[in-house]
């Protein structure tokens, strides 16, 4: 009876694993193999580490993962402390029957492609774009000025970008935070800020760490944004990965440095769960 | 309300089924290119014709490499690369098939072109691709604001600060070592000399990174800088550069002092295209003169086949015959066949380009 | 020689008494609050001295948890004056108002434990860390939770948080101690053993309380003084016993302990005492607190303990008429007969003590009662 039962999930389950092992692992396993090769000067294939120590003996390539973690934990910051209060707006102050509505209008961005949202940013706010046309006009400004291709317009774009998933797991953890403890702290004699350090930033945490990951991941991810905003510094780890397989046709420094990329993130996720207590299991729920 | 959906949903339905069963029913051919050279009107006169559908994606050197190599040759039944990135990759990965002459109605190319893209991509002793058009990159210029820019070392001039673009790409890295007085072509041969020379001029393009204001990576983005005066020097193709000037007569294509850069675009057949026949017959189709002075006329650049200038409209050759004097034309710098390992050191410094403070 | 006429009414003197003797903690004063057009709290005004155990009593929805959310200052009154101590509270928030609440879910903060959550509002004031963990411990006894500190609050049982809620707050010594019924989640063992050792811990630590709550059990027993609301106002401020036994209004007469009632018609009134002749037949006599005109439509309450089970026939004051027996209500020392009028079927509750001498009465019996004079409570219907 068991054995059957245990046959049937298996019966259901194979089309996923299948699909599973076919579109994921597989090109995964032949990208790491392709990772410990390199082309010899006689133009033989043969097994080595250089692509992964050329990561390490080159500064350009670190110091671009480098700079790529730290822009991705500041775009993840600072989402969170944009999102952290549009999410309690939409938990605890607005009327009910608008949260839905409010929720909507967040998603309304992501119905075009990232491509389209980057050029709108774009049009926004290059030099002939329309705020500096309005700043101009306003008399705010004497001549415009460049405001694309800065990181701080990276950041813009990249925070925009990444909005939603930091303000939908926020709001659901905000959701199940009973209004009468924020009132009873305020009872209590604490303030705003005590308020938000001591009672909701705790309740949120696990959320708030969820949505942190998939801002991180995503941001780090992320091609077109650094790319066409961040204009002529932002080198981007992502580019770099694409540069060797597309530019420079090394297929093999590629996959190491997309399997790096993987590793080194994960490293900084792990101590990101490490440093805020909190573990996987809990935060995926 | 519910039943004018379904309706809308049942026509739009039973209209994408007509679509996608007549384009399983009709012959295709999955062309590989560039933007602008598949305009409508001959991707529909060709259907006419032959019944053959085209299907073009549009794409650039690196892609198309990348593309048929991740597949080995495969998923497109004919491309566009151009002539100098061919006989190394052919070499190295055999993506393509050799082109058998006999099939391509060779008179209506000219000759001297011909001659020259076979002799590039001749790898085992067969060609790999017939020529279809050429341009050269060189720079466009807002004559307005910048009057005296003369060669690509301008691109790397103070005067122009914040004014400047140009692509973090090979052709840029050439263009400069040919204006600091270099020959880098006759170095293709030696990796060692041509890493130095490309390390001096990755040097330049360091010191010289304040200037610019940004690396364009799209066309259109940078024609959209220079029509709003964003942007007064820019290193771009010559069809660039011509579409501004038929909009603001300041701006222009100029072949600088130290010679245009000039790429011949071909046809190449992968090695495992499914519809090799209809890719000849596209070949012999769009080379016709009347053909051909279609494709010029809708996107300025020139074409490989012979006697269609006349077919060619005035303001078009008047575009060439401005950007190039006869002097310009013999300086005119041909991309020979690129070696394999000189992508990698482009590749390298061209990071440390983009990475620098 | 004149006598100098008094300066002050007895009523005046007595409040000037409160004033000067006893400090006022919490005064309330014609205060309204509207939700729109919707008013929760309507002209309430009330004090409450020093030290005493103050409930306010009313069924869901009468608007006393939105006045008690406006002494704590977690709801603006639309009109009215808060003080406390003499100190008007008006635009003061809720962490600088010298009152703590205790919530209905006891809102204690899960993320912290019982320690943290009783040093949470002296760490707020600033207090040194040896100062609140002296506190914290004295508390902590106090509640007969020592060393509970180190405890989660999900490792509690109710009556334990419950503790833990109060703990918090009193911690803070604040001047009035606001409780949003706080037993109403705990079983009803529990509450009953909670209920009386509130009312000790109030007295061991002399707080004033006021207390909320739809329990009139919980109001009667606790309370020094009970206010009855309905609909937004206050019904009646009284002690207890007062409210019980002298109900000043219809309401208060049926939500403080059971009555019966009866609707009739007044047939003649004299000196206090009525006649009534009630819509279910019988003709009663019983005192009224104003003059009534004869045929003015009135309601009469009695309690199920005012009626006695086969008077003794030689009273000769009782009012007297037959019942029928539906029911027997055994709840032990609160037993009752469930019953009905002769030729009518209006449902009647009549104490039934245990003492053994009632034990042949069954159910379709048919029992005389009677009821004195003066337990009758009547008002002119209006």
């Amino acid at each position: 009876m068991k054995n059957q039962k245990r046959w049937g999930l298996f019966f259901f389950l194979s089309p996923v694993l299948l699909w599973l092992f076919l579109l994921i692992v597989l090109p995964h396993i032949d990208l790491l193999a392709m990772s410990f090769r390199i082309e010899n000067d006689d133009g033989q294939m043969v097994w080595s580490l250089s692509n992964y120590l050329n990561f390490f003996e080159e500064p350009i390539y670190w110091l671009t993962f480098v700079r790529t973690a730290i822009f991705s934990i500041l775009v993840t910051f600072l989402t969170f402390v944009i999102a952290l209060p549009v999410a309690f707006y939409i938990t605890k102050v607005v009327a009910p029957k608008f949260q839905g509505f409010l929720l909507v209008l967040l998603l309304l961005p992501f119905w075009v492609s990232e491509l389209v949202r980057v050029y709108g940013w774009m049009i926004l706010l290059r030099e002939s774009g329309v705020i500096n046309h309005f700043l101009i006009k306003l008399g705010l400004l004497n001549q415009p000025i460049e405001m694309l291709y800065k990181d701080a317009t990276m950041i813009l774009g990249l925070v925009y970008t990444s909005m939603l998933f930091m303000v939908v797991p926020i709001t659901s953890v905000l959701d199940s935070l009973d209004n009468s403890l924020i009132e009873a702290a305020y009872d209590l004699g604490a303030n705003m800020w005590t308020i938000l350090f001591k009672i909701i930033i705790p309740h949120a945490t696990p959320g708030i760490v969820s949505g942190s990951i998939v801002v991180f991941m995503l941001t780090l991810g992320n091609y077109l944004t650094p790319n066409l905003m961040g204009g002529k510094n932002s080198l981007w780890f992502t580019e770099q990965i694409y540069n060797q397989f597309i530019a420079s046709f090394n297929w093999n420094q590629g996959s190491a440095f997309g399997f790096l990329l993987l590793v080194l993130s994960s490293i900084v996720v792990w101590l990101g769960l490490k440093l805020t207590r909190q573990n996987l299991r809990k935060v995926v729920q | 309300m519910m039943k004018r959906f379904f309706v809308i949903a049942f026509i739009i339905s039973a209209f994408l089924a007509v679509n996608i069963s007549s384009a399983l029913a009709a012959e295709t051919l999955r062309l590989i290119t560039w933007s602008g050279y598949t305009p409508k009107v001959l991707l529909d006169k060709f259907e006419k014709e032959t019944g053959i559908k085209v299907m073009p994606t549009n794409s650039s050197n690196e892609e198309m490499i990348a593309k048929l190599r991740a597949t080995r040759g495969a998923g497109f039944d004919l491309a566009q690369p151009s002539q100098d990135r061919i006989s190394s990759v052919q070499e190295k990965y055999n993506l393509y098939q050799p082109i058998d002459l006999s099939k391509v109605k060779t008179d209506q190319i000219i000759p001297s072109m011909l001659e020259a893209v076979k002799k590039n991509t001749m790898v085992n002793g067969k060609p790999h691709a017939v020529p279809f058009c050429w341009g050269s990159s060189g720079l466009v210029i807002n004559r307005k604001f910048a009057r005296d820019a003369q060669d690509y070392t301008d691109i790397l001039n103070k005067k122009y600060a914040g004014r400047i673009s140009y692509r973090l790409k090979r052709p840029t890295l050439l263009a400069l070592a040919f204006a600091m007085g270099d020959d880098p072509f006759a170095k293709y041969g030696d990796i060692n000399a041509y890493r130095a020379l490309m390390e001096k001029v990755g040097q330049a393009m360091i010191e010289g990174k304040a200037l610019v204001k940004n690396y364009w990576t799209n066309g259109d983005a940078l024609l959209q800088s220079m029509r709003t005066e964003e942007v007064y020097l820019a290193m771009a193709w010559d069809k660039g550069g011509w579409k501004l000037h038929a909009e603001n007569p300041e701006i222009d294509f100029f072949a600088p002092k130290s010679g245009a850069l000039g790429w011949i675009d071909t046809f190449a057949i992968p090695a495992k295209s499914e519809n090799v026949e209809g890719a000849y017959k596209w070949i012999n189709f769009i080379l016709r003169p009347e053909n051909a002075a279609v494709f010029t006329n809708l996107d300025t650049t020139a074409n490989c086949s012979k006697g269609a200038n006349k077919f060619v409209d005035p303001a078009i050759s008047g575009n060439f015959e401005r950007s190039f004097p006869p002097a310009a034309i013999e300086n005119i710098k041909w991309y020979p066949p690129v070696p394999a390992k000189l992508e990698e050191i482009e590749g390298k410094i061209l990071d440390k380009v983009k990475a620098a403070k | 020689m004149l006598r100098k006429p008094p300066l002050f009414s007895q009523d005046v003197k007595q409040r000037l008494a409160i004033r000067f003797f006893m400090q006022i903690d919490l005064s309330v004063q014609e205060v309204t609050k509207k939700f729109n057009e919707f008013i929760a709290v309507d002209n309430v005004s009330f004090e409450v001295p020093d030290g005493s155990f103050f409930s306010i009593l009313g069924p869901s929805g009468c608007g006393k948890t939105t006045l008690l959310r406006m002494i704590a200052g977690l709801t603006e009154p639309t009109e009215g004056k808060i003080e406390i101590r003499g100190k008007s509270m008006l635009g003061i928030p809720p962490n600088k108002r010298p009152v703590n609440l205790i919530f209905q879910q006891l809102a204690l903060f899960p993320m912290m434990n019982v320690e943290e959550n009783i040093a949470f509002g002296l760490r707020r004031r600033g207090e040194g860390k040896v100062d609140i963990k002296k506190k914290v411990e004295a508390i902590l006894e106090r509640v007969d939770l020592a060393g509970f500190g180190d405890k989660k609050i999900d490792q509690l049982s109710g009556g334990q948080k419950q503790r833990v809620a109060i703990a918090r707050c009193l911690v803070l010594e604040p001047a009035v101690l606001l409780l949003d019924e706080p037993l109403g989640a705990l079983d009803l063992k529990l509450r009953e053993q909670m209920k009386v050792e509130l009312k000790m811990l109030q007295a061991k630590v002399g707080t004033t309380f006021v207390y909320i709550t739809h329990d009139q059990s919980e109001a009667l027993v606790m309370s020094d003084h009970v206010a009855v609301m309905n609909q937004g106002v206050f019904e009646q401020i009284d002690t207890p016993q007062n409210l019980y036994n002298r109900p000043e209004t219809p309401f208060v007469a049926q939500f403080v302990g059971d009555n019966n009632a009866w609707s009739g018609r007044i047939r003649q009134c004299n000196d206090m005492t009525a006649e009534i002749e009630t819509a279910e037949g019988p003709i009663f006599h019983t005192k009224v607190r104003e003059s009534l005109q004869p045929g003015d439509e009135v309601d009469l309450f009695l309690r199920p303990e005012a009626m006695l089970i086969l008077p003794d026939p030689s009273l000769s004051e009782l009012n007297r008429f037959h019942i029928i027996v539906k029911d027997i209500l055994f709840d032990g020392a609160n037993s009752r007969l469930l019953a009905h009028p002769l030729d009518a079927d209006t449902e009647l509750l009549i104490a039934l003590p245990q003492t053994r001498q009632y034990d042949y009465i069954q159910k379709n019996d048919k029992i005389e009662i009677g009821w004195d004079q003066q337990s009758g409570i009547c008002f002119r219907r209006s």
